[in-house]
């Protein structure tokens, strides 16, 4: 197939006259027309028939890589299978069909499901209460700083400025503490692997707000002094704040809430298997201990005799969007819970972390293995020999993978490790797929001994090859009229 | 617990598993979480029995039908979610799982038909709403409303946002939340005072267009005022409305933020829906969120990367532009599909027969005793004055299968806000007036 008519944007596609779709009819008189002056001019759009829309949309569709059709070990993404049974579900017409502001009494069932929801994920990480309002993990992060913030100023706390957040996490992390008005202390990671907690107890003090932590790590590994930080910050007055990015290794196996965590959040667009529909929707759904109830963001459901409510929270930290969260991945991730039940559940990490062992173990030889211990869901290599040796980096693996049909893993994250390969393979994916990945990875490696040309000009039966972000940034391109602009 | 349990979504029996632990090194998967402090390991897990897909599919359509659902009610609800028809194409595409179970696009060389589509919908959003660039989507209207705030304050560098009245409540709570720690202050008054009262110049004017009562406002003057003031001009609009009226970059707009929703994506209690969020190039460098662009590869073939990435958490960490991560992939792809299909003919034909519906209703109603049209100049949205309070109302609506407008009663007594789309029939607008008639 010609590869350039199939990039070719709808807009260049465009013949005027074309038609995509079929009008309602107009079943009313029509009346009269508000004056030109208060009317727009002519709006572009692109022009083209209906099965010429299909075809495009399905065409450009299989330039991606999808966990339907791939191997997808993306280190901290967990892109396991995402059951059909929940799409279902979520399009029931009762579900799919409501407005967000029905009168409460008429949409009893969805408040049903969601105070189901807030119950099942408390229980799950041994929280008090949940909220749904969140729309993203990002979101709901902010929330959390929020509520902690909240807490503080509420016991006119005032000169609690300060969020520690080790030096490994997400950067969405230090992100959000800022936009919840915290200054971010970074601090680093020990040689093991845990948080270096000489480090810690040196930046703690009574200005400490609370500390954000993701459990399991982004290195994938259960932090060994987990008992010790939680004192420490609690002894000086602070809170801690579970990222749950990585809820998925400890699901049924600790409830973060009985180890004394004040908040956590979950992102049921991972662990609770909402699709990930490149790049979202998500949702993130905030779970917090007893002394955070209050201050929940706003609504949450209460039942109040036989009936369901939306409400807000006494000291509320106030609305995260419009209405009351992403009810589609809410309805996907109580289905999901339902389906798998208690045994399910419990099965999903030990599974999860079955696999990530086993990748360990079987590639120990091949890739740097910065912390040789036992890990969680994920493990994370490294590529510094290779690149010593062979002048063959991260990328250059990561993107011969393509060429395998196996989607790379997370590259350069967590930023504290050099040449970095972060492997998380899920509990959806079977030993044969693991043992393909191992025997690709080992003759990859091979690769970048006799042929290291072949990794860096990686990969070569994409649609594109590697694609210059240098001259994007420089020269931004950001829609149809900027490249007619140009050209 | 059923110790032969096995989950249709793990594929390793025990078998297999048993033979990875001993490749492992371990006699058992318990061995696994010993980093885990003893005392907390293995909790306690009270969560009902696994389900039948069958059961379940059972037990929620029953669930579900406990709701009134629009379709089997007529409605007339809005108020910042619309009901619009929906082409079987957008569902269909939409589904396909090449788009539905693929990550956000990191690994450019795997992800074209993402960021491809995404080109086009940053494209679709500049066309509709007049500016010159946009972004790949925010979570909702209303936090793409709040970002925008948040980047005024930013480019101005200054941290007095000035909220104008007839910007929905929904939306100023959100606002409020999302920038309550930022140091930042929340002016909120009418556009008589900031167009005659001399005040400190704020970081930016927030608008809405039409306004939260249905009403289109004249900006003019205003745009003027926040020139003079060296503010940005932040509005806050809707999809179908633009793709009929003005676009606000004839009045002065700096940033413009919509709910994306009524393009293709279904009310489902409220979402997830999709932030359109556009504004002048000016501030490129200064956005929230993902942004596509179009490059070469090493064969200087054309393709698509995220660009500008410098912006983002995941490179700035605490001093990025936004904290946001994953967005909104999939809807922004429905909103595409939709504009797609809809074409330059079609939204405009169905604005128009929104407004067509809607003034047919507005004309209807104006003659009914007791009930009055409080808008001069409206689109497809409405405030109607009634004679009794609209929770009564509503609820002899709903007896009657039908779910009546948005409650302002918070605001003023006895109103409520009407919407009308294309998909409210004539019968059904009929059946709704002739209802009403028999209140009084």
């Amino acid at each position: 197939m010609n590869k350039i008519s199939k990039r070719k944007l709808l807009f260049d596609q465009s013949i005027t006259g074309k038609v995509g779709t079929t009008m309602p009819s107009m079943d009313i008189p029509a009346q009269k027309l508000p004056d030109s002056s208060q009317l727009r001019e002519e709006l572009t759009m692109p022009e083209v028939s209906e099965n010429e829309i299909v075809r495009y949309f399905s065409s450009i569709s299989q330039m991606n890589f999808s966990i339907d059709h791939n191997f997808y070990p993306l280190g901290s993404c967990t892109m396991k299978y995402n059951p059909k049974l929940n799409d279902d579900i979520a399009a029931l017409p009762g579900f799919n069909d409501i407005h967000p502001l029905q009168d409460t009494s008429t949409t009893q069932g969805a408040l049903e499901l969601m105070h189901h929801l807030q119950i099942l994920l408390a229980e799950i990480t041994g929280m008090a209460g949940t909220s749904l309002a969140p729309m993203a993990g990002a979101e709901a992060e902010l929330a959390g700083m929020l509520m902690i913030r909240a807490y503080h100023r509420n016991r006119e706390d005032f000169q609690r400025k300060k969020v520690i957040i080790p030096d490994s996490a997400h950067g969405t992390n230090p992100a959000s503490a800022v936009m919840a008005g915290f200054e971010v202390v970074s601090i680093p990671t020990d040689k093991n692997g845990n948080t270096d907690l000489d480090a810690l107890r040196s930046v703690v003090d009574d200005t400490t707000a609370g500390l954000m932590l993701t459990q399991p790590s982004t290195i994938g590994l259960f932090d060994t002094n987990i008992v010790e930080i939680v004192n420490i910050i609690n002894e000086n007055g602070g809170l801690i704040y579970g990222d749950g990015a990585n809820l998925n290794a400890i699901l049924g196996k600790v409830k973060p809430g009985e180890i004394g965590f004040d908040v956590i959040h979950s992102n049921l667009h991972k662990t609770f298997t909402q699709p990930h529909g490149g790049g979202g929707p998500g949702a993130g759904a905030v779970m917090v201990s007893q002394r955070l109830v209050e201050f929940l963001p706003d609504p949450i459901v209460t039942k109040i005799k036989d009936n369901f409510d939306l409400t807000k929270p006494s000291k509320s930290i106030g609305k995260m969007g419009a209405f009351h969260g992403n009810f589609g991945a809410l309805v996907r991730a109580y289905a999901y819970i339902r389906t798998l039940g208690k045994e399910g559940i419990n099965s999903i990490s030990e599974d999860a972390v079955i696999n990530a062992n086993y990748l360990r173990t079987k590639l120990e030889n091949t890739l740097d293995l910065p912390y040789n211990r036992i890990c969680s869901h994920e493990v994370v290599f490294s590529a510094k020999t290779i690149k010593e040796k062979y002048g063959v980096n991260a990328l250059d693996i990561s993107k011969r993978l393509i060429d395998y049909n196996i989607h790379p893993p997370t590259m350069y994250f967590p930023l504290i490790v050099d040449e970095a390969l972060l492997v998380e393979p899920t509990e959806t994916e079977s030993k044969e797929t693991l043992d393909d990945f191992i025997y690709v990875i080992k003759q990859i490696v091979d690769e970048a001994k006799t042929d290291p040309e072949l990794l860096h000009n990686a990969p070569h039966n994409t649609p594109n090859k590697r694609l210059n972000e240098a001259l994007a940034a420089r020269n931004p391109k950001l829609s149809w009229r900027d490249t007619q602009v140009s050209s | 617990m059923n110790k032969n349990y096995q989950s249709t979504y793990t594929p390793n029996t025990p078998e297999i598993k048993k033979e990875m632990l001993k490749e492992i090194g371990v006699s058992s998967y318990e061995e696994l979480f010993v980093d885990i402090p003893e005392k907390y390991r293995f909790p306690t897990l009270d969560l009902p029995a696994p389900t039948s897909e069958f059961d379940l599919k059972n037990e929620m359509s029953k669930l579900s039908n406990k709701n009134s659902t629009p379709g089997e009610f007529s409605s007339f609800i809005g108020a910042g979610a619309y009901r619009h028809f929906i082409p079987s194409v957008v569902r269909q595409i939409t589904s396909r799982s090449e788009f539905m179970t693929s990550y956000t696009p990191y690994q450019p060389e795997v992800s074209q038909g993402t960021l491809q589509a995404h080109f086009e919908f940053q494209s679709m959003v500049c066309e509709l709403t007049g500016m010159e660039a946009a972004n790949a989507g925010m979570y909702d209207g209303a936090t793409s409303a709040a970002e925008a705030a948040l980047m005024a304050c930013r480019i101005n560098k200054n941290l007095t946002i000035n909220i104008v009245d007839g910007v929905s409540p929904l939306y100023t709570d959100v606002i409020k939340t999302l920038t309550q720690a930022s140091g930042i202050e929340i002016i909120q008054n009418d556009l008589n005072s900031v167009l005659k009262e001399s005040h400190e110049p704020p970081a930016c004017y927030v608008i809405q267009q039409p306004n939260f009562s249905g009403e289109i406002e004249d900006f003019s003057k205003l745009s003027e005022i926040a020139k003079l003031n060296n503010a940005l001009l932040i509005v806050i609009t809707e999809p179908m409305f633009l793709s009929m009226y003005k676009t606000p970059n004839h009045y002065g707009a700096d940033i413009v933020v919509a709910e994306g929703q009524p393009f293709g994506v279904s009310l489902a209690y409220g979402g997830p829906y999709a932030g359109l969020f556009a504004c002048k190039k000016q501030y490129l460098r200064q956005l929230p969120g993902r942004i596509v662009g179009e490059t070469v590869d090493t064969d200087n073939e054309k393709g698509y990367v995220l660009t500008l990435q410098t912006r983002e958490q995941h490179i700035k960490r605490d001093r990025a532009t936004s904290n946001i991560c994953t967005s909104v992939g999939l809807i922004a792809l429905m909103a595409t599909v939709y504009m797609a299909l809809q074409g330059k003919v079609g939204l405009k034909y169905l604005s128009e027969l929104c407004y067509h519906k809607a003034h047919y209703a507005a004309d209807k109603l104006s003659k009914l005793n007791g009930f009055e049209v409080v808008n001069n100049n409206f689109f497809k949205e409405f405030t109607l004055k009634c004679p009794t309070s609209v929770k009564d109302i509503n609820s002899y609506l709903h007896e009657n299968k039908v779910i009546g407008g948005y409650d302002l009663s918070s605001e003023s007594d006895n109103h409520m806000l009407l919407s009308f789309t294309e998909m409210n029939s004539k019968d059904e607008i009929d059946n709704f007036i002739n209802l009403l008639a028999k209140i009084n």
